[in-house]
């Protein structure tokens, strides 16, 4: 008998779960992104129904990963696995809530209409799937190279909706009439920008996860470095626009 | 970092079986050291060479230094009964002589002398009476027994718990004086609770002591100690601060062998 097998048996068994999960947020966020890209307002159902899985799964991974550190005392390459699952399902469970909050907003929104109209927000919508893409790609592939260069992506992330923000400001400000509108979009576009942060998250656990070592803070520029921005505050009001 | 022990390619032969692999180590003062590796490894043969305990097995040959506090304890005019009481040992299974709890600790004391200083300096002489009641009534404290056995103090070592009767083989270490004390295995015949009350003790003892410990728990090792080495068939594989050694090894061998997947 192989050392250790029903240790080996209950690894096996999480990472097949915390496969199931990344694949499940994966697929709920680049839903509602086409929800967004495509109009595609059918996706909606699908979307909370892969949210609801999403967070069963939180649930069922975080008890699983207790069981094996009570029952087996993991250790080393082991032990770095399970911290990551545990710190992984948090950021997975928010792809998944911030999926359902997109597509409820758009739900809200005159069949998604509007949000075709802004190319920024489509450009920003394929970074960020792409981070999610990849973010998932690292861990499943153990690739520490493609996760720690997350970050450099998250700082275009930001810039994006830094630029998504003055663009819908500058629309409210022209017609009042648009700042419903205006809010919802900047919502949207806060989201994509958090789940950018949370994929640059994961790829923090992954590279920790597969060396040993923590990803160098120098690494971390842009965004991360800057202290957090409450969801309306503009960047920079006095300089970069006029609100007399 | 004051290096309480050092060996230099030290080699182990049991007749033509090579137990020991050229291991050179230091191993820190008043610091817990584990050594850990899967049985047959080498690493009981290891310590049992910093005492010379390996002198007693017929066709064993030791080459290579162990030096303690610079002197190779191998050297020919090194006298070696006085190695054993500088570098004290418990073994796996607590090993109490037959007679009273008094006279186990007090046994080391009695036989050794105490060194006079003053006008008789250099001379040993036999304790009295009442420096051996300090000395058993101090170890006994050091060893976390006393308040468990000072009513009972002429009832027989053997009368004790397992527990007990190995913290009574550490009390009765500790009355010679040591330096260093080495573990092999001192938990691996004891209960959960016992072993809970060893382990404060090590870590207890390590502020006056260098401590060595054999042990097959690794989780034991991960909890107690702040060096471990792993040994893997004669060779040294890695030693390295606990904390890295349990969380990032550096090898792959090691990695394999505390994960459970070799060994």
């Amino acid at each position: 008998m192989a050392p250790r097998t029903t240790f080996n048996y209950e690894m096996e068994g999480l990472q097949k779960e915390i496969t199931e999960m990344a694949n499940a947020s994966r697929a709920a966020f680049e839903k509602a992104v086409r929800m967004i890209t495509d109009g595609d307002l059918s996706l909606r159902e699908e979307v909370r129904a892969l949210d609801r899985h999403v967070y069963e799964l939180n649930e069922r991974i975080d008890e699983h990963c207790l069981d094996i550190i009570a029952l087996h005392s993991p250790v080393a390459s082991d032990l770095r696995l399970i911290s990551a699952c545990l710190k992984m399902v948090e950021d997975l469970n928010r792809f998944g809530r911030y999926a359902t909050d997109i597509a409820e907003l758009i739900d809200d929104f005159e069949e998604g209409k509007a949000f075709k109209r802004f190319e920024s927000l489509r450009s920003m919508s394929c970074l960020v799937v792409g981070m999610v893409d990849d973010a998932i790609y690292s861990f499943l592939q153990r690739d520490a190279e493609k996760a720690s260069h997350l970050h450099e992506r998250d700082d275009a992330v930001d810039s994006l909706y830094d630029t998504i923000f003055r663009e819908i400001l500058t629309y409210m400000m022209e017609d009042p009439r648009k700042i419903t509108v205006g809010i919802d979009l900047i919502l949207v576009a806060r989201y994509m920008e958090r789940v950018a942060d949370h994929a640059c998250n994961i790829g923090e656990y992954v590279y920790h996860m597969v060396t040993g070592e923590r990803l160098d803070p120098k690494l971390r520029t842009g965004a991360s470095e800057r202290p957090p921005r409450g969801i309306f505050e503009h960047p920079n009001p006095r300089t970069e626009l006029d609100l007399k | 970092m004051t290096i309480a022990i050092r060996t230099d390619d030290l080699h182990v032969y049991f007749d033509k079986n090579h137990a020991l692999k050229g291991v050179s180590m230091d191993i820190e003062m008043n610091q817990v050291t584990a050594v850990i590796g899967p049985s047959g490894c080498g690493k009981s043969t290891f310590i049992r060479c910093i005492n010379r305990m390996n002198d007693l097995i017929p066709g064993c040959t030791v080459k290579g230094k162990v030096l303690v506090d610079g002197m190779d304890i191998n050297d020919d005019d090194v006298d070696v009964v006085d190695v054993r009481r500088r570098i004290g040992m418990v073994f796996q299974k607590p090993n109490p002589f037959p007679k009273s709890i008094y006279e186990n600790v007090a046994y080391g004391p009695r036989l050794h002398g105490v060194v006079e200083t003053g006008n008789g300096k250099g001379r040993r002489r036999k304790h009295t009476k009442r420096e051996l009641d300090e000395i058993v009534e101090h170890s006994l404290r050091r060893a976390a027994l006393w308040d468990e056995v000072k009513d009972r103090m002429d009832k027989s070592g053997t009368s004790l718990s397992g527990g007990q009767q190995q913290r009574l083989c550490i009390a009765r270490t500790l009355a010679v004086d040591p330096e260093i004390i080495l573990f092999d295995e001192p938990c691996s015949a004891l209960d959960p609770i016992a072993t809970a009350k060893i382990e404060d003790l090590l870590v207890d003892l390590k502020k006056d002591y260098t401590v060595v410990i054999v042990t097959h728990n690794m989780q034991q090792a991960a909890r107690i100690s702040d060096r471990t080495a792993f040994f893997y068939l004669g060779d040294l594989i890695e030693m390295g601060d606990t904390k890295q050694i349990f969380e990032r090894p550096q090898k792959e061998f090691t990695e394999q062998y505390i994960t459970g997947r070799m060994g």
